[in-house]
């Protein structure tokens, strides 16, 4: 780890450029271009980040942390371990906007904040289960010890989201309550400010990724230093 | 069976000494009865709750008791380096967990039948024929609470994490067990045959054979250093 | 990074210079048996933090060695990748002919560790938890082995009270009868006299000279000089992860072996 280099590399930089323009490009799209829905109003404009949101957090996110989960436990590569926890922390914080974004627009639309939709409610657990990954690495010191305890956290819970989906959505369906779906129609230019945001969104997590994976990588090349620092203070201090 | 032997002897160990230490078992019971008594005076002491209501109840008292159940397992190794001490024995990782769990199992299991016991009291429940299938639902319950519940409290005594946090790693894991469980029993409760219960106590049997496999797969990773 | 030494022959490190007064290390006598332990180019790193770094080492069976160092300098490490406790990030060792990663279990079955964890269950007696830790071991005959030691430990009339109720030193004498239960060839202890008073030290120390018989290697590590020096063979001192100092004892005098160990500590040998 080169600390003397002060700019980002050419390949992320141009990644920050490209991921910063999409983002206001789906936010022009989402806020201004879109039409406004004629039931529910501008309240709807919210599902352009709503949806993305939930689509990072349920998707790449979290099975990235499993993918490198496993690569950690065998390969040793502290690496990994790195950029499952980076993983983890932008996937809470999507976890968290989709929560946050779907009973606020709930609410105006429904009546409700929240209706145990099974693709919501599974997010919320989600959420439980990854910020109790990141507790777990903010107790467990640092190293080997703090990747393997994470690993294997990361690998049980993400096997554990389908089977909470399934369980959520067969007990749903017993108790058939509706609220399900967008609860309205999109036309063709909505459809398009959607997409454009869901790979806004993507592009988003990939560049925060490899954002805070560099930092945690600086991180640990100064644990390093300081940790040397101290050994040889200890050294020279005698007995 | 020598293989088994081993990991006998120490889910053996393991009760011997929360039966010695005594403290653990007591609060566990303890803990499954007070949290049922206190569910139930939130509702009208006149009218019979939901069957889904007194379910929920019942398994409430169960998670909480049993969490505590198997954050004591490797607590008591955390004590003059005992596990390190298991560990410089030339057996398998695999047996060590699979000892731990079976002593897991049975302390959980033996509080659940105690609190269901009280619980079918207090309610006054009778279910003639339907103990079988409780029972038979309490037993699938608690091999999956075991089961996480001993991977998990490794790792929490790996970092010296007390009972609570333990909680909190090990319940948002435990929501399709808690799910498929409330589901059956409402159905039993309500003098339902197992049978109608459908499939949510295959929904259990999955998910006991899915993390028993994982469980066993990861615990060399939780214990080495 | 600057190194103390570089290549030497197994056995023996030494200063490439030394002062007036320094103890005069002698070679070790070529090995004639293979060797107890043999520990090549071992590297431990918990993350940041390096324990081990580089270490060689060879003992030959039946000796007893003593390892110094001040804390921190890598001894509880080193006794814990001998006893599989840990796996080294880079390098080998063999304990006893096998492979402390890929032969773990053997290795186990010839190692007994007695350190200032006594490793014993206090709500079990004495009895019982040697005989949980027969079964583990898959000793013959467990039971009986178990009150062997047990009399031979001075234990036996207290063998079915709890062990919270024993004092520290009783408690180190049946950690001792603990591991020796598998008969190992190799005992590692770390730091086995701390916390012992008087009374339990001088009888820590007389097992120790009993369990000498040629054929079972003892490993030791202390930062008590005195204790360290009574009855071992060989002396080693080790210093940020790595052995800079190995001699063999007979002959030497503690006062400048004491000089010889501050020495070690304060700074690298060779350098001024």
């Amino acid at each position: 780890m080169d600390l003397e280099r002060k700019r980002l590399g050419v390949a992320t930089g141009t990644l920050v450029i490209i991921t910063f323009s999409l983002v206001l490009v789906a936010l022009t799209a989402a806020l201004v271009l879109a039409p406004r829905e004629l039931q529910m109003g501008d309240i709807q404009r919210l599902f352009y980040f709503h949806m993305p949101s939930a689509w990072i957090a349920l998707g790449p996110a979290f099975t990235v942390v499993f993918a490198l989960s496993i690569a950690y436990l065998v390969t040793g590569k502290l690496k990994y371990d790195r950029w499952a926890a980076a993983s983890a922390e932008i996937g809470v914080i999507f976890t968290t906007v989709t929560l946050l974004t779907g009973p606020l627009w709930a609410k105006p639309v429904w009546g409700v904040y929240w209706t145990w939709e099974p693709r919501l409610t599974t997010t919320l657990v989600l959420w439980f289960i990854y910020v109790g990954y990141l507790l777990l690495r903010a107790i467990a010191g640092e190293g080997p010890r703090r990747a393997r305890l994470s690993a294997v956290y990361g690998i049980v819970g993400w096997i554990d989201v389908p089977i909470v989906f399934l369980s959520i959505w067969l007990w749903r369906t017993l108790h058939p309550r509706l609220l399900t779906g967008s609860g309205f129609s999109m036309d063709s230019r909505m459809l398009a400010a959607l997409m454009v945001s869901l790979v806004a969104f993507t592009l988003l997590y990939v560049c925060l990724l490899v954002l805070r994976a560099r930092t945690l990588a600086v991180e640990a090349t100064l644990s390093g230093l300081r940790a040397e620092i101290r050994r040889r203070n200890r050294r020279g201090g005698g007995s | 069976m020598a293989f088994f032997s081993q990991a006998w002897t120490i889910a053996r160990k393991d009760l011997l000494t929360e039966l010695r230490g005594a403290s653990t078992i007591i609060s566990m019971v303890l803990l499954g009865l007070l949290v049922v008594l206190v569910f139930n005076f939130g509702a009208d002491p006149g009218v019979e709750s939901a069957a889904l209501a007194r379910s929920g109840v019942l398994w409430a008292a169960f998670l909480f008791s049993g969490v505590i159940a198997v954050g004591r397992s490797f607590a008591s190794e955390r004590e003059a380096g005992c596990l390190d001490g298991l560990l410089l024995c030339p057996v398998d990782r695999a047996l060590i967990y699979l000892g731990k769990l079976i002593g897991n199992f049975i302390l959980v299991f033996a509080t659940g039948v105690v609190i269901l016991l009280f619980f079918t009291v207090i309610y006054n429940v009778s279910l003639g024929l339907g103990w079988l299938g409780i029972l038979l639902l309490l037993v699938l319950a608690s091999v999956g609470l075991a089961t996480l519940g001993t991977l998990f409290a490794a790792v929490a005594a790996g970092v010296r994490a007390r009972d609570a946090l333990l909680t909190v790693f090990i319940f948002p894991l435990l929501v399709p067990l808690v799910i498929a469980a409330a589901h059956t029993s409402t159905l039993l409760l309500d003098g339902k045959g197992l049978g109608a219960a459908g499939f949510w106590p295959w929904l259990l049997v999955v998910y006991d054979a899915i993390f028993l496999a994982v469980s066993f797969m990861v615990f060399d990773f939780v214990v080495e250093d | 990074m600057e190194a103390a030494t570089s290549t030497r022959t197994p056995g023996v490190s030494q200063p490439a210079d030394l002062w007036p007064g320094a103890v005069q290390p002698t070679a070790s006598p070529e090995p004639a048996k293979p060797p107890a332990i043999l520990v090549r180019a071992l590297v431990k790193t918990y993350g940041p933090v390096e324990a081990l770094r580089g270490l060689d080492l060879e003992v030959e069976p039946g000796a007893f060695l003593t390892i110094f160092g001040p804390n921190g300098a890598g001894k509880t490490t080193l006794m814990k990748v001998l006893a599989t406790l840990t796996r080294p990030t880079e390098g080998s060792a063999l304990v006893c002919g096998h492979d402390v990663v890929r032969e773990a279990r053997a290795v186990r079955e010839r190692v007994g560790v007695i350190s200032h964890n006594t490793y014993l269950y206090a709500q079990l007696t004495a009895l019982e938890n040697l005989e949980f830790y027969a079964r583990m071991y898959r000793v013959r005959d467990g039971r009986k082995r178990a009150l062997a030691l047990l009399s031979k430990m001075d234990l036996a009339k207290r063998m079915h009270d709890r062990v919270a109720t024993y004092s520290r030193g009783m408690q180190q004498r049946l950690s001792v009868a603990r591991a020796l239960l598998h008969d190992p060839q190799v005992l590692l202890l770390d730091e086995p006299y701390t916390g012992l008073d008087q009374h339990a030290a001088k009888v820590l120390a007389e097992v120790l000279l009993e369990l000498r018989d040629g054929n079972r290697t003892v490993i030791m590590t202390t930062h008590n000089l005195e204790e360290g020096l009574a009855g071992c063979d060989r002396a080693a001192i080790l210093v940020d992860g790595q052995l800079v100092y190995d001699t063999q004892v007979k002959g030497i005098e503690v006062s400048s072996f004491r000089d010889t160990y501050f020495h070690c500590v304060r700074g690298e040998l060779g350098q001024a």
